[in-house]
């Protein structure tokens, strides 16, 4: 499988007055297409800043990443967004849903940015729910929601525009250990059955074993790698 | 897509409801003062014209004195004018045309339905000229009155819409005035003034023999001045007159001689003297709203980082989030001013109620405009934006993975 992902001597350096801190340390890495990845390491060894990088959050200090051939580094602020919005869905610890909304209205929120009709979003954010099992919940605010519905209300929305890549940073942090295993459950179907690339992030070893591979990081670079399958 | 934007700024306003309203206090009223003001003021222009039937730079009105601002032109006077005046005033120096006015109310029916109009008098031959360019008289539909007509009326731009008697009269249409049948030859052109556009016009004669006016006691006898334009002069010479005809002395004049216009002007000065300090305070009070706009839309942007923050990671454009923070400061503009424009309506309208009621007056009245509701509602919709523009350009630049890592 060839690489959809690929990063090359990667560096974020973060300057916080005088002090910067190198978050990244030329880290390499690569993601093949339909690959279920794990990313573990002790905590501050700049997990979530590599998965943001491949997020298009943020660019890097140094160093170059492609993203499907194209080199995000070129790119601008509003074609990152553009990347964001269709080729990726984000799945955080804390759920990340917007208070305000509905379950349905997150869901549909990342089709909003996109411009498609309103019956098509709503249409396919409810086929979206329901395959997290959350029909029942269409109309409730996030606060009205245990944290394991929320994280399948934020799968749901990673899923709205039927991006390629899903990050997924420490996605059963917040959850406990069976409620996690259900969330499991969803993502390493989207990977197996729908075929998408899955970039996790996480603590625990539990968690990890339903990747494919899994690589160590610490210092900002890649310090060991295991293929599990 | 801005609709989806739309819903999305409404729910976050909803959500800070108190802060919402609390932002929009400078607003409405510094917006309720600015529209009472404007409509108070075209109330009383509107008024003051009415108060005399007719305007110019060249005109003069003389009245039985008393009421002279207050309540109907010449009724209810001790001494009521006679006839045998204005023939005389004619003759005064720098006195081009002086001519009886006959004014009362009288009932109208059409249609099987009654209303309440003002008849006014017209009098006869040359003076019919003058009134007619006075008032500048003009027929919407037929033409205006002749000295051969009788049981003929002009009628006001009202009586031709359908409010009055579920359609509207034409020319050609007949009607009872007081009972008696009247066959309606013409309808003015609007005027914006409540006696103009209510008016029933007939020949003199025709109000002696149909309304029941007597001839002896005029309730206004309007005065043209020649082309010197010597008012102030011809003003004197007739209080002059009028004295010795009255038989009363100087500070005890049971009678007026006015000029509409200079009434006018005094008043306007003074009113503006009152619309400036107003306006000026207004102007504060909508600036401070403004501020209190950009300062709720600045904590807005603070508490909401990681809102932005998932926005964007989810694929919104900085546009996008310009968007919807332009639309919330905008909106808090426009909420404020719709409440502002309620309540400046109420106050004004309240005031002319209490006015009449209490002072029997008919000069506080409120005419708020369409336009006034209009450029009311764009003016608070721009000033909300405007000071929303800068709050929004910073939400839209906010950097994602910060924002993300906000604790809120
Ligand atoms: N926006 C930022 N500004 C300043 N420093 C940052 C920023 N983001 C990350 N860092 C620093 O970069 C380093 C790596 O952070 P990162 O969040 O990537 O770690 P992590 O591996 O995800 O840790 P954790 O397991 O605790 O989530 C840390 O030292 C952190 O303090
Ligand atoms: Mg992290």
């Amino acid at each position: 499988m060839k690489p959809i992902i690929k990063l090359e001597k990667v560096w974020k350096t973060y300057k916080m007055g005088d002090i910067e801190v190198n978050a990244l340390q030329g880290l390499d890495l690569e993601v093949r297409q339909g690959e279920f990845l794990a990313i573990m390491g002790p905590s501050g060894s700049g997990k979530s800043t590599a998965v943001n990088m491949i997020g298009c959050l943020d660019v890097p200090t140094r160093g170059k990443i492609t993203l499907e051939h194209h080199d995000i580094s070129k790119l601008s602020e509003s074609e990152l967004a553009q990347v964001r919005g269709r080729k990726i869905g984000f799945i955080f610890q804390q759920f990340n849903l917007i208070p305000t909304l509905t379950a349905l209205e997150n869901v549909m929120l990342p089709i909003v940015f996109q411009s498609v009709s309103r019956e098509k979003r709503i249409r396919k954010a409810a086929e979206l729910l329901k395959i997290v099992g959350l029909s029942g919940r269409m109309n409730h605010k996030p606060a009205e929601m245990s944290g394991g519905e929320q994280q399948r209300v934020a799968i749901a929305r990673s899923l709205a525009n039927n991006p390629d890549v899903i990050l997924a940073d420490e996605p059963t942090g917040n959850l406990d250990s069976s409620t996690g295993e259900t969330v499991m459950g969803f993502l390493q179907n989207l990977n197996r059955k729908e075929g998408k690339t899955i970039i996790m992030v996480t603590h625990d070893n539990n968690v990890a074993k339903h990747a494919d591979r899994i690589e160590f990081l610490k210092d900002g670079k890649v310090i060991e790698n295991f293929e599990i399958h | 897509m801005l609709k989806d934007y739309f819903i999305y700024s409404v729910r976050n306003l909803r959500h800070r409801g108190l802060r919402s309203w609390l932002t929009m206090i400078g607003i409405f009223i510094g917006i309720a003062a600015v529209v009472s003001l404007i409509g108070l003021g075209e109330g009383l222009r509107i008024a003051i014209m009415s108060q005399f039937g007719f305007l110019g730079p060249d005109v003069l009105a003389v009245q039985a004195s008393g009421l002279a601002l207050a309540g109907p032109p010449g009724t209810g006077v001790v001494e009521p004018l006679s006839d045998k005046l204005a023939d005389k005033i004619e003759k005064v120096n720098g006195v081009e045309a002086a001519f009886n006015r006959y004014i009362e109310s009288a009932t109208v029916e059409f249609n099987d339905r009654q209303s309440v109009g003002i008849a006014g008098s017209v009098p006869e031959g040359e003076a019919k000229k003058i009134l007619e360019t006075m008032v500048n008289l003009k027929a919407e539909d037929g033409r205006l009155l002749k000295d051969a007509d009788s049981r003929k009326a002009v009628l006001g731009n009202n009586f031709g819409g359908d409010d009055k008697f579920g359609k509207g009269i034409r020319a050609g249409d007949r009607i009872l005035i007081n009972g008696a049948d009247f066959e309606v030859i013409g309808i003015l052109e609007k005027k914006g003034s409540f006696i103009f556009d209510n008016v029933v016009l007939m020949n003199e004669q025709v109000m002696f023999d149909v309304i029941g006016n007597k001839k002896e006691e005029v309730d206004v006898i309007a005065v043209k001045i020649d082309g010197t334009g010597r008012i102030n002069e011809a003003k004197e010479s007739i209080e002059k007159l009028l004295r010795k005809e009255r038989d009363v002395k100087k500070g005890e004049e049971n009678f007026v001689v006015q000029s509409p216009q200079q009434v006018l002007e005094a008043l306007n000065s003074t009113l503006f003297a009152v619309q400036l300090f107003v306006y000026i305070i207004a102007a504060i009070s909508l600036a401070v709203g403004g501020i209190g706009i950009m300062n709720t839309m600045y904590t807005s942007v603070l508490e909401r980082g990681k809102e932005i923050g998932i926005m964007k990671s989810i694929g919104a454009k900085n546009s996008a989030i310009f968007t919807i923070f332009f639309i919330e400061s905008g909106l808090l503009g426009i909420v404020g001013g719709i409440i502002g424009i309620i309540l400046g309506m109420a106050f004004a309208f309240g005031l002319s109620v209490a006015g009449r009621a209490f002072l029997g007056s008919d000069l506080i009245q409120a005419s708020i405009s369409p336009w006034l509701v209009a450029g009311a509602l764009v003016f608070s919709f721009a000033l909300g934006t405007a000071f929303g523009v800068v709050p929004a350009y910073r939400a839209s630049k906010l950097n994602p993975v910060d924002s993300l890592r906000s604790a809120k």
